[in-house]
């Protein structure tokens, strides 16, 4: 077991694309450390370089306090779970798992001993004669998993195990390794692009964007603290909504009316013009339910939309956006390959609310917990940097 | 109706192909005299018939057996090495980026074209001069350098169709990429390899040009020039059922390995589905 240091990593393909840029992450022993981002911003690169599957261009990789830069990956001792498994075909699965051991020059007895023991951990015991390519999705996944634990080794990186199972079993899957990986303690890099998986799984996560870090930290403090437009359009489902809004002193305008945020939030936001408030949608409420409403967080707006789910409501409101913020919008939905960031305003109302399309409804805000965004660089104005992890500092210019 | 028309077809084609054999076949069991006197012309031997005499004449004669130890000898050399050669050399050209890899393929392809008999009389004087004229090497080299392109053509489709990752996991599980290539690759790859071990096999075995004109004496003459050369004891008579007999033996050792050879294609086959 040991802790991984990324230290400026680039990676720069031999066509020159540049597929990871300056990352830094510090992983501690035993931390399980999700890699999060849309298609193409370099988590697999990054993790790949981390086995040694990939030349790192420049900076430092740090397994323990081993620099690994030009160790070959049977030197770094990592143990990988590749997106379609690559289990070995022509090998049987007790032979799949006892793989790494054999290789290792293990006597039988041990290896024995060992792949029992995994097999066992993993529900595979009447499995272990077969071949792989007679098994379903998801024994494959645990013969994988298997072929990773039977080896003691330092790290486990996983790149999108689960996306080729189906939802139901990817769900069983995500618990199955949580409880492994907390049972043996031992250090995790996991690459999704699944945010569930990076919300349940992860101690920390770290958010790219197109070989850019744009945050570490723990899923809550993404959540709650998102360090700029990108990370916060990111995480969550559905995304937050953001708004064009004006702040003057603590009263805020946004296209439905006016609302008070907290001071220290408003002094961060004065002067800046045209700003983008964030409000993720269960900030809303349907101001019939909802227990604490003030007459100056409430607003009245005509119901496009409503899809009732039992448990919650979501309704759909749409508003005029002014240009600038409208293109920023567009720049955005490209970013995070466009998921649904239209200029209306996803609110999740509570299961009993009796709200209905073409409604003209009166909507309950809590205002508190909005973020202001400076539309030109995508900054969060209004992060509390005492929760939210690590933000590099070039997040905060370049994104959104 | 559709059935019928099948099974005719099918019918047709095995007549077709397998009479020249059969009769092959008929022909070794019928005595010297009865060939060459025309005494017994029906298809079946049947007052001619000499058991196998024939066979243990053959197999008593010297010549023969040579020539079929040369044969078997040489053929499985070149099938062998062949073999090795092309699957490092496919390994090389599916997976690896270098300079020239286009040269390489379209050389070997172009050699796969050329016809064999424009290089006979050159080779004749070159081994002459070389010293390899009549020995082993001397049919092993041109026979390795006809089917190469052929093995390494089959065996880089092959190769390319594993997945890289394969490899990949090979070696975060710990292995050279030596050992990933000989526990991995290899193995997924063995019906190729056994396909293009059953091509050069072929080409070996039933060559006759080479093997007529760069050898001169059973020290490495094959059996298919030897056949030729075939004289029983009457030096005026074609030994005709002699040489249906030997035609019969030589056929034997093809038909074993690509028996034993296609088991190996099918359990490749379905070990299978290369996909994770
Ligand atoms: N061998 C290569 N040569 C050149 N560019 C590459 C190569 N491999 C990947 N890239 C580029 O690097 C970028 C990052 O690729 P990577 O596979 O790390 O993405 P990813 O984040 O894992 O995406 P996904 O979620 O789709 O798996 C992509 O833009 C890709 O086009
Ligand atoms: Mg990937």
């Amino acid at each position: 077991m040991a802790a991984i240091t990324l230290k400026n990593i680039v990676k720069k393909y031999g066509d020159g694309f540049a597929a990871v840029n300056d990352v830094s992450i510090d992983i501690a022993d035993g931390e399980f450390v999700i890699l999060v981002g849309p298609s193409g911003c370099g988590k697999s690169t990054l993790l790949r370089m981390i086995v040694g599957l990939e030349d790192i261009t420049s900076g430092d990789m740090m397994i323990g306090d081993r620099k690994v830069n030009d160790l070959a990956p049977r030197d770094r001792n990592l143990a990988m779970v590749f997106q379609n498994y690559a289990l070995y075909p022509h090998l049987s699965v007790y032979e799949n798992i006892a793989f790494p051991l054999r290789l290792a020059g293990a006597p039988d007895q041990e290896v024995d001993e060992k792949v029992r023991n995994a097999s066992k951990t993993l529900e595979l015991d009447e499995h272990l004669e077969r071949k792989p390519g007679n098994l379903s999705g998801g024994q494959r996944q645990r013969v994988a998993m298997g072929r990773a634990i039977v080896r003691e080794a330092d790290a486990f990186l996983f790149d999108e195990p689960l996306s080729n199972l189906d939802a139901k079993l990817r769900g069983q899957m995500r618990t199955e390794i949580a409880r492994l990986q907390k049972r043996l303690g031992i250090t995790t890099v996991y690459v999704t692009h699944d945010q569930t998986e990076a919300m349940t799984l992860g101690d920390r996560v770290a958010v790219l964007k197109r070989g850019y870090l744009q945050q570490l930290a723990t899923p809550r403090e993404l959540y709650e603290n998102p360090g700029n437009l990108f990370v916060a359009g990111f995480i969550g489902s559905p995304p937050m909504n953001f708004l064009p809004a004006e702040v003057d002193g603590t009263t805020v305008t946004l296209p439905f009316g006016t609302v008070q945020i907290p001071e220290e939030k408003a002094e961060r936001a004065q002067g800046k013009g045209v700003l983008m408030a964030g409000i993720r949608p269960e900030f809303f409420e349907d101001a019939q339910i909802a227990d604490k409403v003030g007459s100056d967080s409430t607003f009245t707006a005509d119901i496009d939309f409503v899809e009732w789910l039992g448990n919650e409501t979501y309704a759909y409101i749409p508003f005029e956006a002014p240009p600038e913020v409208e293109a920023k919008m567009r720049e955005l939905e490209a970013d995070l390959e466009g998921e649904g960031l239209r200029t209306q305003l996803v609110v999740s109302l509570d299961g009993s609310s009796r709200i209905k399309e073409g409604d003209k409804a009166e909507i309950y805000v809590d205002a508190t917990k909005m973020h202001l965004f400076d539309p030109a660089t995508g900054e969060n104005l209004t992060v509390d940097r005492e929760h939210a992890g690590e933000i590099p500092d070039h997040a905060l210019v370049t994104a959104g | 109706m559709r059935k019928i028309g099948l099974v005719a077809g099918v019918g047709a084609v095995l007549v077709w192909c397998l009479l020249p054999v059969v009769w092959i076949i008929s022909l070794s069991f019928k005595s010297q005299a009865a060939v060459s006197g025309g005494t017994d012309p029906g298809f079946l031997p049947l007052d001619s018939f000499t058991g196998f005499a024939n066979y243990a004449d053959v197999l008593a004669d010297d010549q023969f057996r040579r020539a079929i130890i040369n044969s078997i000898g040489i053929s499985l050399i070149a099938t062998l090495l062949s073999v090795m050669i092309a699957t490092l050399a496919a390994y090389a050209i599916a997976r690896l980026e270098f300079k020239g890899k286009k040269l390489v393929l379209t050389t070997a392809l172009a050699i796969a074209m050329f016809p064999v008999v424009s290089l006979v009389s050159p080779l004749f004087d070159l081994w002459r001069t070389i010293g390899l004229y009549d020995t082993w090497p001397g049919l092993i080299l041109p026979y390795m350098s006809f089917t190469l392109p052929l093995a390494i053509w089959t065996l880089s489709a092959f190769f390319r169709e594993i997945p890289w990752e394969m490899e990949q996991a090979a070696q975060v599980d710990g292995a050279t990429s030596w050992q990933a290539f000989r526990k991995v690759i290899v193995p997924l790859a063995a019906p190729g390899v056994f396909t293009a071990a059953i091509l050069t096999f072929f080409f070996a075995w039933n060559d006759f040009v080479f093997g007529i004109t760069l050898t001169s004496t059973e020290n490495a003459r094959p059996i298919p020039a030897a056949l030729s050369f075939f004289v029983g004891p009457d030096p005026f008579q074609r030994p005709a059922g002699l040489l249906a007999a030997a035609a019969v033996v030589a056929t034997i050792p093809i038909v074993l390995i690509v028996l034993v050879f296609q088991r190996k294609i099918v359990a490749g086959l379905t070990s299978g589905a290369v996909k994770g």
